[in-house]
């Protein structure tokens, strides 16, 4: 009776429609312009190259050699009966063997100095299922977690999107190396409370994306007792904490939390995975580690919408047990990791261009605001797509990352060769260059 | 392979019993205005009446103080898992004072933790039967899961793969570096493949339709967060699986309205008690988004004709609401008539393609629960476009991609496990249902499944929830069996069961119908 096109269409719900998946944004605008036109060594030399993507890719020798190596730990272990009891093994509470690997490898990155309980591992298909799992359990749609400015792009769909909370910023600046304080929490909070939005939680990233530095102690324990004095939960994304140029530099929460006999610290919350220290994030692996029993028998319930294969977890808990294995690798890791950053902050200070002292991470926080006309949100886009278009490098603006000085970038050296680097070292140095004898258009891919 | 096309049964005429005349003036309550109050009331009666029968049968409570300090080397390293906080001195603790609050969201999942459905499951995983180990342990006929055809894939596994997870020669870097969230082309054309083989051949699927998700869990979840907003709801027949209770009012807030089918009609799905549920919730100010179908059905194991396909069809787009087809056990049916898939109803009726999204799995058809491979299929490009940010959240394995590339390639190999897999479920089924039959217990009859849909409710006394429950817990503490009790699934008549049967060996049949003989010999004597 109704003809086709006179029929209504069928309706999406909001969430389906709602623009909070942020894909709309520089920072994946670039990722579409390198995807168009990615550099290629031989076969594309003048392409994009990503400098966007924080991803690891400086140790996987590390593991292949370790898989041909150990043919049998990459089995499915315990003979015949191995592979039927880990293809029905569906239990959200994990492989014990894979969470007391996950435990025992939280606690070598962090030098020994904290000891993590595989019964408070909880299990999550990567890191970003684990941060919007945590914000479903720790806060009701309307209410808000406070984050530290500048932060990782992600968030704003991670923990927003589905869940309906809000983040509310805590803006940091480079008058202290964009360190949190008091202060700004405070004041990000009373402007919570003006809003009328409750604030649930800070959730904090250490080390930092995208600073690349890890947060001081003496900070942390500001933080701590600022969530203690609000009576609200603190949740520690820590997913770079092998990428800690230096195993000493970097403190985790759990530390501080244990220097204080572990008081108050069912409000404390850590999220885990293998997708930047190990450079895994095609396995899909995160975690929760709470203080809190009701926070992990929730989040394991919870995991159900986002378990970990058991094929993936059965891989994985060998080779995390291996602590020779582990060990070396953590070392190794941190050493390359620190060798490229030298690199690129070389080639950077030679082209004249400085960034943020860091110690940690697969990235560095440049600082081109002097290259800005006008310090405004405008300018940095404008110098971000005349880097894409013309430099041919997707860096990340830091208005993506909600900083509050326009002019900074988030260069990520991890997820390349090192002849790529040096590429793409000489393109900066270039362009630079070209701005020097006052802009002209050159050439500079002719390398 | 195309099974011979059969005659859509003809529903069975219209019975009535005792029980029915019980019933159908509830359901009038029930579905009518004032039913909202009973409607709430039931359920909170049930909720108090459950946790007088669990506190009965739990595991010695540990009833805990405020979290002490974490301590490694005093925590137990066994399997255990944490002490149960479900128990309502918990829930004062967490309100104390200098305990940060925890969100109504993490409440609501307490509550649903304490359905039967759970509880059996957590009892089995307590005191497992083993034949050797635990002769006196829970057998599990309360997880639909089936063992019977996994030697085969162990078999592909070792003369392919040998005996390693990542395969052999793969190499490492191009498994674990970023992938697309929704999953590996290469993996979606494998997918459409076997999805088009599972259903028969009778329709082929696009694999740029398919959203890849880590299981069909949030593969659901997913849907429900494109199609309906916080506060909307589904219609659902019923019984349904009791899983859909958490996986879909959980996160979303979305609804779920039970739409009840009888055992006059062998459960089948009717469009009239559609439509009335749908103009009721109308009344209530409720927005209705979807209707949510199970086929084969999940508990009952019948198959939707394809008449009843289209009439559905009819019912969605004359109201103009989606349908959610979960199709994940469609390549375990074992009779003679032929499973249609709504993909194929489509085919047909092109201006619906944006209404209809298909739910798919390798946990039931292909025994591999653990691995986490579900598949949300849809025409309507605004809802895989969303389906794909979202998976995000719940992406497959790269590892387990690549094995399954493999695996599913390999189209002769899945042709005999789907054929093989087939006839071993239906022998088992035969021998189950004879079983039951012998005690004097019926099941509807099914095609499809893993399990039956078992009438007990001549042993219950008396004829209501209280009934069932009590059955339900002799047994589970007596008779040692985990099967899910009716009331679990939101069936509207009291007494009935689903027992899976697909982790049953034959020889442990015998075992299971003893069991049950002597519970029933109890309910006889009351």
């Amino acid at each position: 009776m109704t003809i086709e096109d006179e029929q209504p269409s069928v309706e999406l719900s909001k969430v389906a429609v709602s623009e909070t998946h942020g894909e709309d944004s520089p920072y994946f605008a670039g990722w579409k312009a390198y995807d168009e036109d990615p550099y290629h060594e031989s076969s594309n030399p003048s392409g994009v190259i990503q400098m966007g993507l924080a991803e690891n890719q400086v140790s996987f020798d590390l593991l292949e050699e370790y898989l041909e190596h150990h043919p049998q730990e990459a089995s499915w272990g315990k003979g015949a009966s191995g592979f039927r009891e880990n293809a029905l093994f569906q239990d959200y509470h994990g492989l014990q063997s894979f969470r007391n690997a996950m435990a025992s490898f939280m606690g070598q990155v962090r030098g020994e100095r904290a000891k993590f309980d595989p019964d408070r591992v909880v299990l999550t298909a990567g890191a970003t299922a684990a941060n919007e799992l945590l914000t479903f359990i720790l806060a009701n749609p309307g209410d808000a977690l406070l984050v530290p400015t500048p932060y990782y792009p992600g968030f704003d769909r991670d923990l927003r999107w589905r869940t309906g909370v809000n983040i509310v910023p805590v803006h940091c600046d480079s008058s202290n190396n964009f360190q949190v304080t008091p202060q700004a929490l405070d004041a990000a909070y009373s402007k919570a409370e003006a809003m009328n939005i409750k604030v649930r939680g800070v959730l904090i990233t250490n080390p930092s994306n995208p600073l690349g530095a890890t947060i001081q102690r003496s900070v942390l324990g500001e933080i701590l007792d600022f969530v203690t004095r609000k009576n609200i939960h603190l949740v520690s994304d820590e997913i770079y904490s092998g990428s800690a140029f230096s195993s000493t530099e970097f403190v985790s929460i759990a530390e501080v939390l244990e220097a204080r006999d572990y008081k108050d610290s069912e409000r404390v919350h850590i999220v885990y995975s293998l997708s930047k220290d190990l450079g895994l994030p095609g396995f899909r692996v995160g975690t929760i580690y709470s203080y809190n029993d009701w926070v992990v028998t929730t989040a394991r319930r919870m995991s159900s919408f986002t378990l970990i294969s058991s094929q993936t977890q059965q891989l994985l808990a060998s080779m995390l047990s291996d602590k020779s294995f582990t060990q070396n690798y953590i070392k190794t890791n941190r050493e390359r990791l620190k060798k490229r950053y030298q690199t690129i902050i070389e080639g950077l200070r030679n082209a004249g261009i400085d960034c943020l002292e860091g110690n940690a991470g697969l990235f560095c926080w440049m600082n081109l605001s002097p290259l800005l006309e006008k310090p405004t949100r405008e300018c940095e886009l404008d110098l971000w797509n005349t880097v894409l278009q013309e430099v041919k490098l997707n860096i990340s603006p830091g208005s993506s990352c909600h900083c509050s000085e326009p002019g900074w970038f988030r260069v990520c050296f991890a997820n390349m060769s090192e002849q790529t680097l040096e590429v793409a070292l000489k393109r900066i140095h270039q362009f630079m260059e070209g701005r020097k004898t006052n802009g002209g258009n050159l050439n500079f891919l002719l390398i | 392979m195309t099974q011979t096309r059969s005659d859509t049964e003809s529903d069975s005429p219209e019975q009535t019993s005792t029980g029915m005349r019980l019933i159908v003036p509830l359901q009038g309550i029930v579905h009518g205005r004032g039913g909202l109050i009973l409607g709430s009331l039931i359920p909170c009666a049930m909720f108090y009446f459950l946790q007088f029968y669990l506190k009965r049968h739990r595991s010695p409570p540990s009833e805990k103080p405020p979290p002490p300090p974490p301590s490694p080397s005093n925590s137990a390293a066994n399997v255990a898992e944490l002490p149960r906080t479900l128990s309502r001195s918990s829930l004062s603790l967490r309100g104390s004072a200098g305990h940060a609050h925890v969100s109504s969201r993490a409440d609501s999942i307490a509550r649903a933790g304490d359905s039967p459905y759970y509880v059996g499951l957590d009892r089995v995983l307590e005191d497992r039967y083993d034949e050797l180990n635990n002769p006196n342990g829970i057998i599990q006929l309360g997880l639909s899961e089936n063992t019977l055809s996994l030697d085969l894939i162990e078999e592909w596994l070792s003369k392919n793969l040998s005996d390693s997870i990542l395969g052999g020669g793969l190499s490492i870097s191009g498994i674990a570096t970023y992938q697309p969230f929704d999953g590996l082309m290469e993996l979606k054309v494998a997918m459409a493949g076997f999805m088009s083989r599972v259903m028969g051949r009778t329709v082929s699927f696009n694999p740029s339709q398919i959203v890849l998700t880590s299981g069909a869990t949030p593969a659901v979840e997913i849907l429900c967060f494109c199609l309906a907003d916080h506060g909307n709801a589904l219609l659902v027949p019923t019984p349904y699986y009791p899983g859909f209770d958490r996986d879909i009012r959980w996160r979303t807030g979305v609804e779920l309205i039970p739409v009840h089918c009888r055992s006059s009609d062998n459960f089948s799905l009717s469009i009239t008690a559609l439509d009335q549920a749908y103009n009721h919730a109308r009344k209530r100010g409720q927005k209705v988004r979807g209707v949510l179908i199970t086929n084969p059905s999940n508990p009952v194991g019948n198959i939707l004709t394809r008449e009843t396909l289209c009439s559905l069809l009819d019912f969605a787009r004359e109201k103009n609401i989606h349908i959610i087809c979960d199709e994940v056990f469609a390549g375990s049916t074992f009779g003679n008539e032929e499973f249609v898939s709504m993909a194929e109803i489509l085919d047909s009726e092109d201006s619906d393609k944006d209404r209809v999204h298909i739910i798919y799995g390798l946990s039931k058809d292909f025994s591999l629960p653990g691995f986490r491979i579900g598949v949300v299929y849809s025409s309507n490009e605004n809802v895989l476009a969303a389906s794909k940010r979202l998976t995000r959240f719940s992406s497959v394995s790269a590892p387990t991609q690549r094995l399954l590339i493999a695996m599913l390639s390999d189209t002769r190999f899945v042709e005999e496990y789907l054929q093989t897999n087939r006839k071993r479920i239906r022998t088992i089924h035969s021998l189950f249902v004879a079983g039951l039959k012998q005690l004097g217990i019926e099941c509807i009859k099914s095609t499809g499944g893993l399990f039956c849909w078992v009438d007990m409710s001549r042993l219950i006394r008396p004829y209501s929830e209280k009934g069932e429950l009590e059955l339900w817990d002799k047994l589970l503490n007596k008779a040692k069996i985990n099967a899910t009790p009716g009331l679990a699934c939101h069936c509207i008549e009291p007494g009935w069961f689903r027992c899976c049967f697909t982790t049953l060996r034959e020889k442990d049949i015998p075992v299971v119908i003893e069991r049950i003989r002597k519970v029933v010999e109890t309910c006889k004597t009351i």
